[in-house]
C-alpha cells in the first residue's frame, strides 16, 4: 500500500485550496459533503452535478474527451494519457458516469473543462454551506486569528483582521469582499489574485455568525475602538478644521461615530425599532428585519448589486 | 545588440549624468513625491527652520540640485549627506506641495492614481492623497486620505511604511482641495450591516440607524443654510439620482 503514487496522491480538494489566489478557502470534509443533506438543492445549479461531485470526491469521471466516437483517435489517445498519468487517477476508484446508470448516447459528457469549472462552482457553493457549520466555522475561525485574510486598511483599525464575505449567495455575480469588524465595513482584497473569486463561495451569512459565535472578535473591536478615537479626526488646514459649510467641510463623521453622551446613548437607544418620525425617510424604502423580528425581509440587495457592477469585474 | 552596449554604458555611469532628484523619485517607495522645482530648493526663504532638522543645509542643497557630486565629499561623509539629502527633500516637499506649482504637480499624480485607490468597497475606487498625522519628522509614517469616506488608510505596500508622514504634512488634502473644489467628491451614504440567514443582526443595525440619524441631521442643518447638497460636490448622492445613474 505504501508504493509511490499513494504517498504522492494530493485529492482535489488540497489541490483546488493550495492553488493561486484560493488562500481563503478552507478544504472541505469529506463527511460534510458525503452526508446528501449538505448538497441539497445544489444539484440544479450546477451543470454536470455528478460528475462534478465526482470529481471533487477524487473518483475518475468519463469526459467527452474519452469518447472514442466523438474525438479522433490521435486526439482521443493524448487525452486518455493526460487523464491516467495524474496519482490521482491511479488511486481513485473508478466510477465514472457510465457505471452510475447514465446512457452515453443520451446524455452528452461535460469537456474536461467545463468538468472543471462545474466542480469548482460546486466546490465553492458546498464551501459556503460548509464555513457556516461547526466544523467550518471553527477552521474559518483558525484562518481569521492567524490573519490570513489579511488586515483592515482603515488605519484606526489598527490592523483588525478581516472576514471574507460575499455580497449575494447566488454565483456568477460577485467577487469575494473583506469585512472587519471593527469599523463595520467591506473592503476590497488588496490582492488582484482574489478579483475572480466568486463572493457567493463565502456568502452573505459568514462573518455575521463568526462574530456572534466568537464574541473575543467584538471585545476586540471594543477596545480598539476605545484606544484610537477617530473621532477628533478630520483634514485640517495649518491646524484648523474645515468648517461644516464649506462643500470640503466634514460630510461622513456619522459613518464612524460611536454615541458617547448621555444624550447621545439615550438617543441611540430609540433607534432601537427604528428611527423619529421626522427622519424616517433616511433608510429608504427597504425595510430592516432584523434577527427576532418576524416579518418576511424584503430584497435589500439591489442598490448594492447595482453599485459592484460598475467597480468590479463580476465572475465569468 | 547596440542597445545593449549602451545600456552597459549608461551602468558604468562614464559620460551619462543622472540627476539627483531623479533617482531619489525613481527608488522604491518613493511614488508619491512629486519632483520639486530647482528654483524652489535654491530659494533660502524656502528652507527657513529646515537647519535645525538636519545639518549642512547647504551642502544638502548643492547635492540636491547637482550642483556638487555626492562623490566628490570625503568617503566617510557619503553616507550621512545622501541621507540628510533624503529628509531635506522630504521637509522641502512638505512646503512645495502647498504651492501653487506643487499643488499642481500632486494634481496630475492624483489624476494617475499614483496613491493609490481607496479600499473601501462603497468608495468604488476613489483616488487617495498622501497625509502626515504630524508636521514634525520622525513621529508617523505616510498615510492615505481618501475624500470619498474622508477617512485614513494605510498604504498597501510595506515600503511605503518608512516614509515620513511629515513630508506630506497635515495640511495637504485641505489645501488641495481648497484649490481644487471641482475635485470634491458626492459623497455615498451606502453602508453595511452583517446579515445572518437574511436578517441584519440588530445590535448592528441599531448603530447604523443611528449613525443615519446623525447623518440626517447634518444634511438639516446644511440644508438650512441654503446648502444644495444632493448630487453635487460636496454633498452626498441621492437614492433616485443614483438609480437613474445606473440606469444610464
Ligand atoms: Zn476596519
Ligand atoms: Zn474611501
Amino acid at each position: 500500500m505504501s508504493s509511490d503514487p499513494e504517498e504522492d496522491y494530493v485529492s482535489w480538494i488540497q489541490t483546488f485550496c493550495e492553488s493561486f489566489g484560493h488562500d481563503y478557502f478552507v478544504p472541505v470534509s469529506q463527511d460534510f459533503i458525503e452526508d446528501d443533506f449538505n448538497l441539497t438543492g445544489l444539484s440544479s445549479q450546477v451543470p454536470y452535478y455528478r460528475e462534478a461531485l465526482y470529481t471533487i470526491l477524487d473518483y475518475e469521471v468519463e469526459t467527452s474527451e474519452d469518447q472514442p466516437n466523438s474525438v479522433s483517435g490521435a486526439v482521443n489517445s493524448v487525452a486518455t494519457t493526460t487523464a491516467t498519468t495524474g496519482a490521482a487517477s491511479t488511486s481513485a476508484t473508478t466510477a465514472n458516469a457510465t457505471s452510475n446508470g447514465f446512457n452515453d448516447n443520451s446524455r452528452e459528457l461535460p469537456n474536461k473543462v467545463l468538468l472543471a469549472r462545474s466542480a469548482e462552482l460546486l466546490y465553492g457553493l458546498i464551501h459556503s454551506r460548509y464555513i457556516i457549520s461547526k466544523p467550518g466555522l471553527t477552521a474559518m475561525a483558525t484562518k481569521f486569528e492567524r490573519n490570513e485574510f489579511g488586515s483592515c486598511p482603515r488605519y484606526y483599525c489598527d490592523g483588525m483582521h478581516l472576514i471574507p464575505v460575499g455580497a449575494t449567495d447566488i454565483p456568477g455575480h460577485e467577487t469575494v469582499r473583506l469585512y472587519c469588524p471593527c469599523c463595520n465595513d467591506i473592503y476590497l482584497p488588496s490582492s488582484s489574485r482574489y478579483l475572480n473569486i466568486d463572493g457567493a463561495f463565502f456568502g452573505t451569512t459568514f462573518p455575521g455568525l463568526l462574530v456572534k459565535m466568537f464574541p473575543e472578535i467584538e471585545n476586540q473591536c471594543r477596545i480598539r475602538t476605545q484606544r484610537f478615537n477617530s473621532q477628533d479626526f478630520g483634514i485640517k488646514l495649518f491646524g484648523f478644521k474645515i468648517n461644516e459649510l464649506s462643500s470640503s467641510g466634514p460630510r461622513m463623521k456619522w459613518l464612524r461615530l460611536y454615541p458617547s453622551t448621555e444624550a447621545e446613548k439615550e438617543e441611540y437607544e430609540n433607534c432601537e425599532l427604528g428611527l423619529p418620525d421626522e427622519f424616517e425617510d433616511l433608510t429608504g424604502s427597504e425595510s430592516d428585519m432584523e434577527v427576532g423580528e418576524e416579518e418576511e425581509e424584503e430584497e435589500e440587495e439591489e442598490e448594492e448589486g447595482e453599485d459592484d457592477d460598475r467597480t468590479m469585474a463580476s465572475e465569468n | 545588440m547596440s542597445n545593449g552596449n549602451e545600456e552597459y554604458g549608461t551602468d558604468s555611469s562614464s559620460d551619462y549624468t543622472e540627476y539627483w532628484i531623479d533617482l531619489f523619485l525613481g527608488i522604491k517607495g518613493n511614488e508619491y513625491y512629486c519632483d520639486i522645482d530647482d528654483e524652489y530648493i535654491r530659494d533660502r526663504f524656502n528652507l527657513t527652520g529646515l537647519n535645525q532638522e538636519v545639518s549642512r543645509v547647504p551642502t544638502l542643497i548643492d547635492i540636491i540640485t547637482d550642483s556638487i557630486d555626492i562623490e566628490s565629499q570625503p568617503e566617510e561623509h557619503r553616507e550621512v549627506l545622501e541621507h540628510n539629502s533624503r529628509i531635506l527633500y522630504g521637509l522641502i516637499h512638505a512646503r512645495f506641495i502647498l504651492t501653487s506649482r506643487g499643488l499642481n504637480k500632486m494634481f496630475e499624480k492624483y489624476r494617475n492614481g499614483d496613491f493609490g485607490y481607496c479600499p473601501r468597497f462603497h468608495c468604488s475606487l476613489h483616488p487617495l492623497l498622501p497625509i502626515g498625522l504630524h508636521d514634525q519628522p520622525r513621529f508617523a509614517s505616510v498615510k492615505l486620505y481618501c475624500a470619498k469616506c474622508e477617512d485614513l488608510y494605510n498604504p498597501k505596500s510595506g515600503r511605503h511604511a518608512v516614509v515620513d508622514g511629515a513630508y506630506f504634512g497635515t495640511s495637504f488634502p485641505a489645501m488641495f482641495f481648497q484649490t481644487f473644489p471641482q475635485v470634491i467628491p458626492i459623497h455615498t451614504k451606502d453602508t453595511y450591516v452583517p446579515k445572518v440567514f437574511g436578517f441584519k443582526l440588530h445590535d448592528y443595525s441599531k448603530l447604523n440607524r443611528w449613525r443615519e440619524l446623525q447623518r440626517g441631521k447634518l444634511e438639516k442643518r446644511l440644508v438650512k443654510q441654503g446648502i444644495e447638497i444632493n448630487n453635487v460636490v460636496g454633498g452626498f448622492v441621492g437614492k433616485n439620482e443614483e438609480e437613474v445613474e445606473v440606469k444610464k
